[in-house]
């Protein structure tokens, strides 16, 4: 039985005081456990919709999602976020930042400290446990959110354009770093991207969606070897980014056009 | 230490100028009296108790009226940022109560809760309230929805959420919102002293004035001055504390 469930979503995107808009329509898709997904797209074509909708963040307003058999119905923490901005608490230190979710879980001061600890080296951040986000670089200030959601133990990582703010050689590093964390840490990632590069380096499913109205347009499964750093050298990937961008580069387009006036 | 002394420079100056003026009369005594005679007159204030006593009931009905306006603001505030029921309700009336000058609640105060504290610390708190709310709103609006939704994430309660996410992001706009009450607070103490008290730093400011007894009068103003200023001071430091993690 897949981890994930979704089916038949439908959702409407109301900005204030202007028409709404369809932005997700006729939405399926079933994910099993430990997977890495990615869901590709051009922006606006409701990608991250879909991901808050998981979250439970925005409510469901036609079809149904579940997970492990439980239909969504808010947030929590069997399901962690990582924004693309990182969203850290500007008040709270890296340290204390991480220590928010095991406060909220049953467990001992020091079991709370050594978690924390062991997540803040495990994403390289050692030696700047007391330092404000406002401190940090953007890559630095990543590392810590994925600390952070990590270290509470959400058996799935959504994962929204998390290194889009990033420049391209911090974005590179933290891919790789992502994939060694995953590696070690298996959990089922949804992951939101508009780069095809990105996309078919991470995933092992990748979710090609159409512009807006957002449905699914075709579903790739990447079989090439992610363990091996080189692989975006080779010829197997170029390939696989050609085929992956022909499918996106009609709706990126139309996407373009559609925005227009 | 010699950018200090010329900061105060000025002040020093004026207040040469002053003592100059009055010693050589020319403005007649009653109107500006010497400084020397007024630092004269605030030790013999201090020394009879008067400036004590007064000085109390002053701080006590300030601190009672703030401390209300600072409550039930702050709480109306982000309860109007996070609710629209609550939006809905209390807008309206924020919008029509701001603009109205406090300061016109005087005797309406006085009529329901008398000449005592009461009336006071009612007028100081309904006045106070609004740039309270305002701030509170206005800082709990800014909240952006990823941090609360991190927060919900991580299996804390929407209450939860509220006090560990949108009371931070609304610090510092709530915490400017509550210096403007402060300012305010000692306009409407003074006020509603002036008008119908039997006690306090604006009775005392109008005893002595009506009893031509000027000296002593501006003494008591000074010390008012003083006591805004320092209470400023005080809260921008806190301020300045409260909100270091965002330098």
């Amino acid at each position: 039985m897949p981890q994930i469930v979704i089916d038949g979503i439908r959702h409407m995107y109301r900005p204030p005081r202007q028409r709404p808009v369809l932005a997700l329509d006729d939405v399926s898709l079933d994910i099993s456990e430990r997977e890495f997904v990615a869901l590709l797209g051009p922006s606006g074509c409701g990608k991250s919709t879909l991901l808050y909708l998981i979250g439970g963040f925005l409510p469901i307003e036609q079809g149904a999602i579940r997970v492990e058999g439980t239909p969504v119905r808010g947030p929590g923490p069997d399901r962690g976020i990582v924004f693309q901005h990182f969203a850290l608490f500007p008040w709270k230190n890296v340290k204390d930042n991480v220590l928010y979710g095991l406060e909220r879980q049953e467990r001992s001061r020091a079991e709370r400290e050594k978690l924390a600890q062991a997540f803040i080296d495990l994403v390289g951040l050692t030696g700047f446990e007391e330092s404000y986000p406002s401190q940090l670089s953007g890559g630095m200030q990543q590392r810590a959110a994925i600390a952070r959601t990590l270290a509470f133990d959400p058996k799935i990582l959504l994962m929204d354009e998390p290194f889009g703010a990033l420049d391209a050689q911090t974005r590179a590093l933290m891919q790789d770093e992502l994939l060694r964390i995953w590696q070690r840490k298996p959990k089922t990632v949804i992951f939101v991207t508009h780069d095809v590069h990105e996309a078919v380096r991470l995933a092992s499913r990748i979710v090609v969606m159409t512009a807006r109205p957002g449905r699914i347009k075709r579903v790739v499964v990447n079989e090439l070897c992610r363990d091996d750093p080189d692989l975006h050298r080779s010829k197997d990937f170029a390939d696989m980014v050609d085929d992956i961008w022909s499918i996106v580069r009609e709706e990126a387009l139309r996407a373009q056009v559609g925005r227009t006036p | 230490m010699t950018a200090r002394f010329l900061r105060y420079l000025p002040l020093f100056l004026l207040g040469l100028a002053w003592e100059a003026v009055a010693r050589f009369h020319l403005v007649s005594s009653s109107a500006l009296p010497p400084l020397s005679d007024i630092v004269a007159a605030w030790i013999d204030l201090a020394l009879s108790g008067d400036l004590l006593v007064n000085g109390a009931a002053s701080l006590w009905r300030a601190g009672a009226g703030l401390a209300l306006a600072i409550a039930i603001g702050a709480v109306l505030g982000v309860l109007m940022a996070r609710s629209r029921g609550a939006e809905r309700l209390c807008g309206p009336l924020v919008e029509a109560f701001y603009p109205l000058p406090k300061s016109a609640l005087i005797p309406v105060t006085a009529l329901w809760l008398g000449f005592g504290d009461g009336s006071k610390i009612l007028l100081i708190a309904l006045g106070c309230m609004l740039p309270v709310t305002i701030g509170a709103y206005n800082g709990a609006k800014s909240a952006e929805r990823t941090l609360v939704w991190s927060a919900l994430s991580m299996g804390a309660s929407r209450w939860r959420a509220v006090v560990d996410v949108v009371l931070p992001c609304a610090l510092p706009e709530l915490m400017n919102g509550i210096r403007t009450a402060l300012a305010l607070a000692f306009v409407l103490l003074i006020s509603s002293e002036l008008i119908v008290a039997r006690s306090g730093f604006g009775y005392l400011i109008g005893i002595l004035g009506s009893n031509g007894t000027y000296a002593p009068m501006f003494a008591v103003v000074f010390t008012v001055a003083a006591l805004g200023f320092l209470a400023d001071r005080i809260f921008q430091l806190l301020m300045r504390r409260a909100l270091r993690w965002r330098e």
